[in-house]
């Protein structure tokens, strides 16, 4: 078997005494959709910060294409980051810049491109997320949340990059938007013959865009397997959630 | 980053038996968490300062900051001098009169707010005006994960953000402390010669008279100071900002109330070493 894009071995995360991961084992193969599910506060977001080199861990290693980047700094984590994507569950995009720097902010800031070549790569790019040249010179605010989530997903595949994750990437969009940009997220990972690691909790959302699915459960991956046989886990917990059940081993979060 | 502040230290100091705080250990737990948070600061300030002198610099971002803090600080400074300087020469004349040493109105107008009150007039508005906003903007910024974003975009923050506002702050802050003394003399004049009588042509020989460059040189070395402190203040409160409203208002209320304690501070010791040096 190939190298992993991404591996997780035994990542542990605290804040205080508050134990967030407890353990992480996570693979992702190259071009493989995983689509990691857990309740609220089970630390999806905690764990993508720490592969994204956001967070350090408190243990355990990460390993990108191979290569130890748990405490990387300088060249090294910016080498990782040119090959990797990210959306934003809020969108995060620059409120100060147009819709195209925003969407061209790596090849602007990172690869000092022309502005002119830069503007053209961000028109064409705003077109494979169906948005047209006109939203390119609107500011962030003066767009829906659908468009700014598609603004956010164009900043992510614009640099071409090998990993791409996704940070609940339908929260707060209505169900026609939510099935549109899970095609364009499906289109878009298979078009760049990229890895895409998606956290979320909408189980449409899992069901269409995941090769593979693990669930994030009190820090720990409890369950990991192909996306077609998630109905019928054998495990109780992937169970009660998949199917929404306030009964079963996972208390409500309230 | 992730690090408690110094006030739930604190407040995560053990309590007695009865449920009242131990008070030695709220003493302890108090200077620990000062102690904390004043290393923290100081080492975001060493980093700040060492992006903001080595290259790459954002100049576009840098250019408006300066406009930012620079030009849209002018009618607050300029308000403020104007009446810090009428006010003043007001009080000195009062005093003045009292030991028949009116004719001293001019030179210590002068003295007074090349030296002293013109920086740190402008210090303490600028710690209102660009402190709390700038900690409100970064604030904003961090709880929406655009902070996050930059560095996934191999921009960072520091370079991108801290140390563009950083130099405008020190470059700003003495053309706008300049522009204050210039003003605050002015405010001074136009009552000694509208309220007070003072002969207009007097007035000004005796000011230009007694001003020295060492008096202007030493305003304009408190105002890099002072902008140091107050973007430091500014982005450090920001960065750390706690999730929602009320996060983002607790880091402007703090870059506020931090930067314009640390500017007189920073005053009272900058005019003791001059005086010390005999700048």
């Amino acid at each position: 078997m190939s190298t992993p894009i991404l591996r997780l071995e035994n990542v542990k995360k605290s804040f205080g005494k508050k134990h967030v991961l407890t353990g992480v084992d996570l693979e992702v193969q190259r071009g493989e959709s995983l689509v990691v599910l857990g309740g609220s506060g089970s630390g999806k977001s905690v764990m993508l910060k720490n592969a994204l080199g956001l967070m350090t861990p408190n243990d355990g290693k990460i390993l990108f294409d191979g290569e130890d980047v748990t405490k990387s700094t300088g060249k090294t984590r910016a080498k990782m980051r040119e090959r990797i994507g990210m959306l934003f569950q809020s969108g995060a995009l620059f409120d100060s810049l147009t819709v195209w720097e925003n969407v061209s902010f790596r090849l602007l800031q990172a690869d000092r491109m022309r502005r002119k070549d830069a503007k053209e790569r961000a028109i064409e790019t705003l077109k494979q997320v169906r948005l047209g040249a006109d939203v390119a010179d609107l500011y962030p605010a003066e767009i829906s949340g659908g468009m700014q989530k598609r603004v956010s997903l164009a900043r992510s595949i614009i640099s071409k990059p090998d990993l791409i994750f996704f940070d609940e990437p339908t929260t707060g969009l209505d169900p026609i938007t939510a099935d549109a940009i899970n095609d364009l997220i499906i289109e878009q990972v298979r078009s760049l013959g990229a890895a895409a690691v998606s956290i979320t909790h909408d189980m449409a959302s899992a069901r269409k865009i995941a090769d593979n699915i693990a669930m994030l459960y009190e820090g720990k991956i409890i369950w990991h397997g192909p996306a077609d046989i998630i109905d019928n886990s054998g495990n109780d917990y992937v169970d009660q959630f998949v199917h929404g059940r306030a009964d079963g081993p996972i208390q409500p979060a309230i | 980053m992730n690090y408690s502040r110094g006030s739930d230290i604190v407040s995560n100091a053990t309590t007695g038996k009865q449920g009242f705080p131990n008070p030695l250990q709220w003493i302890g737990a108090a200077s620990l968490g000062l102690f904390s948070e004043v290393g923290r600061l100081f080492i975001f300030f060493l980093k700040v300062m060492a992006t903001a002198f080595t290259p790459r610099w954002y100049l576009a971002q840098v250019w408006k900051q300066m406009v930012n803090i620079g030009f849209y600080s002018l009618p607050v400074v300029g308000l403020s001098a104007v009446f810090i300087g009428a006010a003043l020469a007001l009080n000195i004349y009062e005093g003045g009169s009292r030991y028949g040493a009116e004719q001293f109105v001019p030179s210590i107008v002068v003295l007074g707010i090349t030296r002293e009150l013109g920086a740190t007039i402008t210090g303490l508005m600028l710690a209102g005006r660009v402190s709390a906003g700038i900690s409100a903007e970064i604030g904003a910024m961090r709880v929406t994960e655009q902070i996050d974003a930059l560095e996934t975009l191999s921009a960072s923050p520091f370079r991108y953000l801290y140390a563009p506002r950083f130099l405008a702050a020190i470059i700003a802050l003495p053309l706008l402390v300049l522009v204050a003394d210039i003003i605050g003399i002015m405010g001074g004049w136009l009552v000694s010669v509208y309220a007070l009588d003072f002969d207009s042509t007097t007035y000004i020989r005796n000011t230009m008279d007694f001003l020295t460059n060492n008096d202007v040189i030493v305003g304009l070395i408190k105002a890099v100071v002072f902008g140091a402190v107050i973007a430091t203040m500014g982005c450090y409160q920001g960065d750390r900002s706690e999730a929602g409203a009320t996060g983002v208002g607790r880091a402007a209320t703090l870059a506020m109330v931090g930067a314009a304690v640390l500017v007189l501070a920073t005053n009272y010791i900058m005019s003791t070493l001059f005086v010390e040096i005999g700048l």
